[in-house]
């Protein structure tokens, strides 16, 4: 599992540029599932079929999203240094010494023009990616091209770092899943999403798509659990995170009341979240067509959109357990 | 190689000069049907008011390709009669007031004259004179013989020129994607089935797309649009590295914007068009701003969707300025890539 996480979190993958996760996962997935598409929008769709004579069997779409922040180039200057915009929720100061690779494999160190104090951090359009040119001509890069964040995977035992958990850690909790999932008595749509961080657009057309009767998400929360953090219960190792609600979504609470039942008769920690900001793929699923009762499963994440996002191995196997216990048996809701 | 001639002057400038602020884009409409009547194999206005046109190609089941411009054009509505000819108004769609003071515009439907007017120099302060007049403070002056009633919409009296290399109307923003379509569906290639949308709304949020894009169901979407041109130097002799797009470069291809990641595929064909056909193009600098391939994409289950714009000076302001090159080379970018156009160019 650890290993797979490796392969996953180090592959590159900003938002709309999913081609190269996308392998990585269908890989994993093709002889676990019965059915696998990719749609429209790149989202890969991965079925497991109800076992056979279920009656009226229930559709239900888990989401997680493939897609990664990163850049965005958005000119060349005369010096071949290289100006970009983010792609998602990229924030000033967790660039500051970044490492970053272009899909053409061209890599690059973040650089920043000089502020008034040497605390102050730049906007940025202050900032640039020296790939090591030294004029236009010799730039291996050009306008539009699309750079993701570089950092191994490191392995602190219990506690996880990558630069993209957020949310490949998902991806991994929705393959483990379907891999420890002989039968279900219900219609399972994985979908590994695509274009997450820049407004959940694949999860609202593949939602549109599969049309399901119910669903969730599984992708990162917050924490606050480290100095300074402040009105957030949620910590590392405690569990996985059922969420109540966040920034763009109320879950339905017969979703939360599912989830919660099957954590505590099998006694899996979890912990209730209640995020303010920030929403995830689950937002959109419930707003398709005539509307889906949705919810979703969190993973506790230190340090989010920063490129060393920290996550407990213990909340990923018990999330893995959770759902696919909520997979295995039936649902009345 | 398509043409720019007298006849798409003239349609262009007849486009440019009828009034067509969102929501109420019955003249550019007017227009629109009677031009692609003679061309189309279905036509339909749809609940928003938008014009759906559809040409058949031919073979089993052929690709079947959205392109997208929208009618409709910033402007004002009449909100309050505060007497004497003088009117309260609001901005419909993205207007920035510094533009307003001091110019003509047209009110409803009869095209009354009015003027947006503000202190003469010689009776304001020297603070006054830093400060920009917001919205609420100006009126139209329609003179009290004027007749406006709430809700009636207007828009800037500029009217179209073609002067040398240059076009200059208030509403390049998108008659000229309008006008791009039309001469699209007069040389529909039959390889794939072309389906437009004249959409209406796009300047208050995509709406008109919104539902284009559920109507067709297309297999993929063109937005053509007009963009800003920011290709000014900067003051202090820096390199100006924010330009946006910058006149004479050919048709700015989308990369990404606030609202959508264009679809690398998409983007790709349309480079290996210009490349193979020697049409000059430009990347438009990704950053915020969005068009109707932002709609496009997230109907129903998805669409692959690129935008292609003509580059203008001045954008949502009483004038605006394109190259008519601009306007050539992006009329036969996207007749190039129509006609090359098959299933393949979707494969992953």
């Amino acid at each position: 599992m650890k290993q797979l996480l490796k392969t996953l979190t180090e592959t590159f993958s900003p938002s709309g540029y999913e081609d190269e996760i996308r392998k990585v996962i269908l890989n994993e997935v093709k002889s676990l599932a019965d059915e696998v598409r990719v749609d429209a929008l790149g989202n890969l769709i991965v079925r497991k079929k109800p076992i056979k004579g279920t009656k009226s069997p229930k559709k239900i779409m888990i989401a997680a999203h493939m897609d990664e922040i990163g850049l965005m180039v958005t000119h060349v200057d005369d010096n071949g240094f290289v100006r970009f915009t983010g792609i998602g929720g990229v924030y000033p100061r967790n660039l500051v010494g970044g490492h970053v690779r272009f899909a053409n494999g061209v890599s690059g160190v973040i650089g920043l023009e000089p502020t008034s104090s040497p605390s102050d951090v730049p906007a940025l359009n202050k900032m640039f990616v020296d790939v090591g040119a030294t004029s236009k001509k010799n730039c291996p890069v050009k306008t539009g091209d699309v750079a993701g964040f570089e950092r191994s995977f490191l392995d602190l035992g219990d506690r996880l770092v990558a630069k993209s958990m957020d949310d490949r850690i998902g991806c991994l909790v929705a393959i483990e899943a379907l891999r420890a999932l002989k039968s279900t008595p219900h219609d399972v749509y994985f979908v590994f999403t695509t274009q997450e961080e820049v407004g959940t657009h694949g999860a609202q057309t593949s939602a549109y798509g599969i049309d399901p009767d119910l669903g969730f998400s599984i992708d990162v929360t917050s924490w606050g659990d480290t100095p300074g953090q402040k009105d957030f219960e949620v910590a590392l190792g405690k569990g996985p995170a059922i969420k109540i609600r966040d920034g763009g979504m109320l879950s339905d609470p017969r979703i939360v009341d599912w989830m919660i039942r099957t954590a505590e008769k099998a006694k899996i920690p979890y912990q209730r979240e209640v995020l303010l900001g920030g929403t995830t793929d689950a937002r959109a699923m419930q707003l398709v067509r005539g509307g889906v009762p949705v919810g979703c499963v969190s993973i506790p994440c230190r340090y989010v959109h920063t490129p060393a996002e920290m996550v407990d191995f213990n909340d990923v196997k018990n999330a893995v357990k959770l759902i696919g216990l909520m997979l295995k048996n039936s649902v009345s809701i | 190689m398509l043409s720019i001639g007298t006849t798409q002057f003239k349609l262009l400038e007849k486009l440019c000069n009828a009034m067509s602020v969102s929501g109420d884009e019955g003249e550019v409409r007017r227009i629109v049907l009677e031009e692609v009547k003679p061309y189309a194999d279905e036509v339909k206005v749809d609940a928003l008011g938008s014009v759906m046109v559809r040409k058949h190609g031919t073979g089993k089941k052929p690709l079947k390709v959205l392109i997208d411009a929208h009618m409709d054009e910033v402007g004002f509505m009449i909100v309050h009669d505060d007497d004497d000819g003088f009117y309260n108004f609001e901005a419909v769609g993205g207007i920035d007031p510094r533009h307003l003071v001091g110019k003509q515009v047209i009110v409803g439907k009869d095209y009354t004259v009015g003027v947006i007017g503000a202190k003469p120099i010689h009776l304001t302060t020297a603070d006054e004179r830093k400060h920009t007049i917001n919205l609420d403070s100006m009126r139209i002056d329609l003179g009290p013989e004027g007749k406006a009633k709430v809700g009636d919409r207007a828009t800037f009296a500029t009217k179209f020129k073609h002067v040398g290399p240059s076009i200059m109307s208030k509403s390049i923003d998108d008659r000229i994607g309008v006008a791009i379509l039309i001469e699209l569906l007069k040389y529909a290639p039959k390889n794939i089935e072309l389906c437009l949308s004249f959409s209406v709304q796009e300047e208050v949020g995509l709406r008109g797309a919104t539902v284009a894009g559920y109507y067709f169901e297309p297999d993929l979407a063109i937005a053509v649009d007009s963009t800003p041109a920011r290709d000014l130097p900067d003051y202090d002799g820096s390199e100006n590295i924010t330009y946006n797009t910058k006149l004479g470069f050919g048709p700015a291809i989308y990369v990404a914007n606030s609202s959508t990641i264009d679809d690398p595929r998409l983007v790709r064909f349309l480079e290996e068009t210009a490349i193979s056909e020697k049409i000059p193009y430009q990347f438009r600098q990704p950053g915020g701003g969005g068009t109707n391939a932002g709609a496009i994409q997230r109907s129903r289950a998805g669409v692959p969707v690129v935008s292609v714009s003509v580059p203008h000076r001045y954008t949502h302001s009483p004038i605006s300025v394109s190259r008519v090159d601009d306007w050539k080379n992006t009329l036969n970018l996207l007749y190039a890539a129509l006609k090359r156009m098959t299933p393949d160019i979707l494969k992953r």
